[in-house]
Order: C-alpha cells, then sequence, then structure tokens
C-alpha cells in the first residue's frame, strides 16, 4: 500500500509499536540471561511488523487471541508494559499477579484474551468470541494469531470451518516465521502457502510480506473491514522471521549463522519501514530518533517498576482459583 | 400438601435450560444434534423450535473447536454458553480446551476472566454402548483444579443444580448419566436453585454410611432398603456437586456410623471412590470401626456383551456383600 494513503499518525503509532516491541524483547533477552526473568520466554524480534500493522486497525472493544510468542501482540493491543514486565519477573504488581509469566500474558480489559502455552489452544476462543460480537450485535471483531506449527493442530482446522459456516467477524493471523520450534515449515506442510487452506473452509486466504509492515497493514485492513461488515472470516498468512532463537537459550543447531545474519541485515521489518519514512520526507531522522528514546525510557521505567515491586505471598498461592463462591470446599488443601 | 407433578430427569434438565434461555439472552445452546434433533436423549427438546438457531446451535463434529468457542465467547462476557458434549467419552479429543484452557484462564490471568460457561454431557453404563460410549469419567475433572464438577441423582436435583450451574461465573463440567434420563421424579414447576456444594442424605441410617453418586445413589438405595428387611440401617450420602466438595456432611456421617461404603461407577484407582476414602482416612479415622469399603467397576475397558457389562456394573447386590463385610 503506497505509504502516502495512511494517516501520519498511523505511521507514526506504527513505527512506535514495532520500536516499543523491540526494545522491549532485547531487553527481555538480557534480563533472562541476567535471571531476572524465570522460566520459558519466547521473544518476537524480526516479527513486529505483524502485530503493529494488524493491530493499527483494531479498536479497544476488539478482541485478540495470542500465542507463547505473545508480548508483542500485547504490547500493540494496548497491554501496559509495567504490568507485563512485572508479570515475567513474577511479581505481584503484574498483569496477571505473577500467576501466568510470558506464556500467559492476558489484558482482558484491551480485549486481550490471553497468550497460551498449547500451540493451536486460542484460535477457537477468537471464534468464540465472535460469535458473541455477532449474536449481540456488535461491530467488533476478533483476530486470532498463531504460527506456522498451530496450522497443523486440529483447532486451526475447526475454527476456520465453524467460522465459515457461522459467518463470524474473525481474522486469522498465520504468523509463519518458519520454524516449528526446529523443524522448517517445509518439512512440516507441503503446501506453498499455509494461506491456501483457506480455500478448504471457503473463505478468503491471503500470503503476505511479514517484514514489510504497509503491506501487512493492506491485507489485514481489507480482512478486517470484511469481518466488521457482517461478511465472514478471513485468513491470512504472514511470512516472517523470528531474529531470536525458538525460545531463550536456544542453541538453534537448525538454522545457520549466515541465515539469521542475512534476514537481520535484508528484511529487518524497522529498518524497512524506516527507510520508506526517510525516503517518503514523511519523518525526520530525528523525529524517530526520539521514538527510540521515549520507548527505551518506558521501557527502563517498566524494568524498575518491576524491580521494585513486591513478590506474591503464599497468601495468593489458592486465590483466582474460581471466581463464584460456593458452599463446600473448592481449593483443596488435606 | 398439594402434589409436586412428577417429570422425567430429562425434562427436569429441559426445563432448567429454557428457564434460563428465557431468563438472560446471553444463554445460548451449542453442540452437536442439540438443535432440530432435541439432543440424542431428548434433552433439549423443544428449545431450537422456542429460541431459534441462532441461540440454540447445531455444530460439526469438531468438539475442539466448538468447546473452545464457547470458551472464548464466556471469557469476552458477551455470551454464557451451555455447550453440549455428547458422550463424556468423546473428551479424549478436546480435553486441552478443558484442562488447559476453561479450568485455567482464571488463575494464570491472575483473577481476571471469569468462565461462564456450563459443558453438559452424559456418563454411564448399562446400554451395551461398550468401551467408547459408556464411561464415567467425573474423577478426570476433579482431579483438575479451575472445574465445578456436578452429577445430579434425581430429577430434582438436575434442574436445581443445571440452573444454579448456568448462574455460575466459573467453568461447570455437568454430567448426566444416561441412565437416569427416564426416570421419574417430584420437581416444582418454578424455577430454584440448589447450591453448589450441598451433599444430600438421600436416607437416613445409623449403621453404615453409603457414598454414592448419579446412577449408583439408587443401586446404594435398593442396597439400603434390602438391608433394612435384616435389621441394617444404611445412610445414604450424594454429594451431588464432586467439586465443590460437601466435605462436612461426609464427614459427619461418617462419624455417626462409624462405616463407609463408596459406591460409584468411576474406574477404580484415582477416582473418587478413592478420594472419598482418603478424606475419610484423613478427617475420621478415628471414628471407624471398620477398613472403608469401595464398590467400583473393576480396571477394565467397559465390555459390549450385556452379560460381561452386567459384571462390570456395581450391582445392589454387591453394595449390599460390601456392607455385610464390615457390620
Amino acid at each position: 500500500m503506497p505509504v502516502e494513503e495512511i494517516p501520519k499518525e498511523t505511521l507514526l503509532w506504527m513505527y512506535e509499536t514495532m520500536v516499543r516491541i523491540r526494545l522491549h524483547e532485547e531487553r527481555v533477552a538480557e534480563l533472562f540471561a541476567q535471571g531476572k526473568v524465570p522460566g520459558f520466554v519466547h521473544l518476537y524480534s524480526g516479527e513486529e511488523a505483524i502485530a503493529a500493522g494488524v493491530m493499527a486497525h483494531l479498536r479497544k472493544d476488539d478482541f485478540i487471541t495470542s500465542t507463547h510468542r505473545g508480548h508483542g501482540h500485547y504490547i500493540a493491543k494496548g497491554g501496559d508494559i509495567k504490568a507485563s514486565m512485572a508479570e515475567l519477573f513474577g511479581k505481584k504488581t503484574g498483569s496477571c499477579k505473577g500467576k501466568g509469566g510470558s506464556m500467559h500474558i492476558a489484558d482482558l480489559d484491551v480485549g486481550e484474551l490471553g497468550a497460551n502455552g498449547i500451540v493451536g489452544g486460542g484460535i477457537p476462543h477468537a471464534v468464540g468470541a465472535a460469535l458473541g460480537i455477532k449474536l449481540n450485535g456488535l461491530e467488533s471483531v476478533a483476530v486470532a494469531f498463531f504460527g506456522d506449527g498451530a496450522a497443523n493442530q486440529g483447532t486451526f482446522h475447526e475454527s476456520l470451518n465453524l467460522a465459515s459456516i457461522w459467518k463470524l467477524p474473525v481474522v486469522f493471523v498465520c504468523e509463519n516465521n518458519q520454524y516449528q520450534i526446529s523443524l522448517p515449515a517445509k518439512e512440516h506442510t507441503n503446501v506453498k502457502d499455509i494461506a491456501e487452506r483457506a480455500k478448504a473452509y471457503g473463505i478468503p486466504g491471503v500470503a503476505v510480506d511479514g517484514q514489510d509492515v504497509l503491506a501487512v497493514y493492506e491485507v489485514a485492513k481489507e480482512a478486517i473491514e470484511r469481518a466488521r461488515r457482517g461478511e465472514g472470516p478471513t485468513l491470512i498468512e504472514v511470512k516472517t522471521y523470528r531474529f531470536r532463537g525458538h525460545f531463550e537459550g536456544d542453541p538453534q543447531v537448525y538454522r545457520s549463522k549466515e541465515e539469521i545474519k542475512w534476514w537481520k541485515e535484508n528484511k529487518d521489518p524497522i529498518k524497512i519501514f524506516e527507510k520508506i519514512l526517510l525516503e517518503k520526507g514523511i519523518f525526520t531522522k530525528e523525529e524517530l530518533e526520539k521514538v527510540w528514546e521515549k520507548a527505551r525510557k518506558e521501557i527502563e521505567g517498566a524494568v524498575k517498576f518491576a524491580e521494585e515491586s513486591p513478590w506474591p505471598t503464599k497468601e495468593d498461592l489458592t486465590e483466582d482459583v474460581f471466581s463464584t463462591p460456593t458452599k463446600g470446599v473448592l481449593v483443596w488443601q488435606w | 400438601m398439594a402434589m409436586v407433578r412428577e417429570i422425567t430427569f430429562a425434562q427436569a434438565i429441559n426445563e432448567a435450560l429454557d428457564y434460563e434461555m428465557s431468563k438472560d439472552e446471553k444463554v445460548i445452546i451449542m453442540g452437536e444434534d442439540v438443535g432440530r434433533y432435541g439432543g440424542i436423549f431428548g434433552a433439549t427438546a423443544g428449545l431450537y423450535e422456542k429460541y431459534g438457531p441462532e441461540r440454540v446451535r447445531d455444530t460439526p463434529i469438531s468438539e475442539a473447536g466448538f468447546i473452545g468457542a464457547a470458551i472464548g465467547a464466556a471469557a469476552t462476557g458477551l455470551l454464557r454458553p451451555v455447550v453440549e458434549l455428547m458422550f463424556i467419552d468423546f473428551l479424549g479429543v478436546t480435553f486441552d480446551q478443558i484442562f488447559n484452557q476453561a479450568a485455567k484462564m482464571r488463575y494464570m490471568f491472575g483473577g481476571k476472566a471469569k468462565i461462564p460457561m456450563v459443558l453438559r454431557t452424559t456418563c454411564g453404563a448399562g446400554f451395551a454402548a461398550a468401551a467408547q460410549h459408556s464411561q464415567s469419567l467425573h474423577a478426570l475433572f476433579i482431579h483438575v483444579p479451575g472445574l465445578k464438577v456436578i452429577m445430579p441423582s434425581t430429577p430434582y436435583d438436575a434442574k436445581g443444580l443445571l440452573i444454579a450451574s448456568i448462574e455460575d461465573d466459573d467453568p461447570v463440567v455437568f454430567i448426566e448419566h444416561k441412565g437416569l434420563y427416564g426416570i421419574k421424579g417430584p420437581v416444582p414447576e418454578e424455577p430454584y436453585s440448589i447450591p453448589l456444594g450441598e451433599a444430600d442424605i438421600k436416607k437416613e441410617g445409623k449403621d453404615v454410611t453409603i457414598v454414592a453418586t448419579a446412577a449408583m445413589v439408587h443401586k446404594a438405595l435398593e442396597a439400603a432398603k434390602k438391608l433394612k428387611e435384616e435389621g441394617i440401617s444404611v445412610e445414604v450420602v450424594d454429594p451431588r456437586t464432586l467439586v465443590p466438595l460437601d466435605v462436612d456432611t461426609i464427614v459427619n456421617s461418617i462419624k455417626k456410623t462409624g462405616r463407609l461404603v463408596v459406591v460409584d461407577e468411576g474406574y477404580p484407582r484415582c477416582s473418587f471412590a478413592t478420594d472419598i476414602a482418603a478424606i475419610a482416612a484423613s478427617k475420621a479415622f478415628e471414628y471407624l470401626k471398620a477398613p472403608v469399603k469401595l464398590v467400583t467397576p473393576p480396571a477394565t475397558p467397559i465390555p459390549f456383551s450385556p452379560a460381561l457389562e452386567k459384571e462390570w456394573i456395581p450391582s445392589a447386590e454387591k453394595i449390599e456383600k460390601a456392607v455385610k463385610e464390615i457390620l
């Protein structure tokens, strides 16, 4: 899509969002290496254009479902970085009070229905959100994010079929980062584009370059507007590449250093976008530098907040299992 | 006192669904053959005609898909789905959505999510339906924190507990024994709610406590009747809700009688029966005058042949024998 056709404030928001995600992820990598962020951490560096290009079209009353690689979705949907950083540390002030961690970051108040530790686990939830939207006569949409690995799970196929027969306002966004942990996509899927699978369910499918935020923006616009008009679901496959391992600590024996280097040098979505913004004279170098500066401050503020926050206490352990109290024993302890 | 009319267990379920759908537009039903067909056991009969195909949704055979959709819809707060898993045996194809998603969302998200959904499903042997259509897998749900698990034994309990379950903001697994759908019992016409977490003493007695669930409650009552002729007084406790569990009523009964038999149609190990036995051992050991007896099926898949299936299912005779062994 020609950059001139996109409002300047949207371009700035997308750039800011990508920068905030990148800085967040690289900082979390450091914090993980320092032992400050425990557990399993899957980072989104290299894939930022997808969250930014899709979420540019979403409102607060739209819903998304996310994946184990979910920080980018959370940030782009409007989740608070202070709360998520505290969550990554396992602190009481975290977005999930320290009970979810990286793989379960959620913020229902901004329509982020949760990251998910199960590959393909969240896809049907977006279908359900869309059913709720439809039956309540709302104009919202739901977007399911998932990876190339999830496209071979039953939930992917069942969800596309359900959304199609019920003509639901949902968009399926497959982030094909070309590796299912270590298995290359060409060894787990025997179609050129996962987007082709849309045909089997009678819905549109489109493949797009995920390193080009303007291209993502364009296909997402069409799919989301279509869903909002009540014309049903779309499958978007976004071809992308993760700059870091599947998880932090991944020795990455399945791909070469040269390959990673090539992608970082030639296909960095932020650099590609930056070049366009500068060449077209939409923003000056100084203006873009300010974005980095502001994002750095925000993230350092979040790290400080997380470090200074209290740990949850043993009283918190048995809270939040159920919401409606009852007679009888609900949370058993011998 | 005016006579309370009698209706079947299936009709009681139907009345609870009808009442909730009439009261709250957010309540919808989804599942295989729940619409035009009225449910394969007739529990949703007439609701499709009354509320239409948008709110009584026939689904493809995609249990992970539509149960997952129910979870997502509930999490948004836009709907309160009642979703049907035709046979509890089909759990295998959708268990991730139930035990990793529905059960854990609230806790994983720090108490910010509510998942107001009910998963209705059927259990129970006795119909020559063999190994994949006859199981009683309630223990699997009890095992996983975050699910409420309901197992009524009478039409009265079915109506009141289903209304309470639909009005509850947590994921509830509501298990209906296939052998109970046809039984009749007194059920008030007006809506009423039975609080989750309250056991019901189906018969008072002083010599032995029998804790039993679903169809086994009726077998226990049958055994109690015969034992009474021999001068043995049996108390039958029906927990009705397995999570939350009314531990006090169970433990108090054991303290009163000093003897416990647990009857359950689930497989024998890591089961509801062993769970109750463990509770008795840890909370009422000093009151027990004899070992706890468990009456369950053997640890085999459920056989097809009626001759074998009859042996597999706990019978009133086996319950009688177990009671006599500890007297």
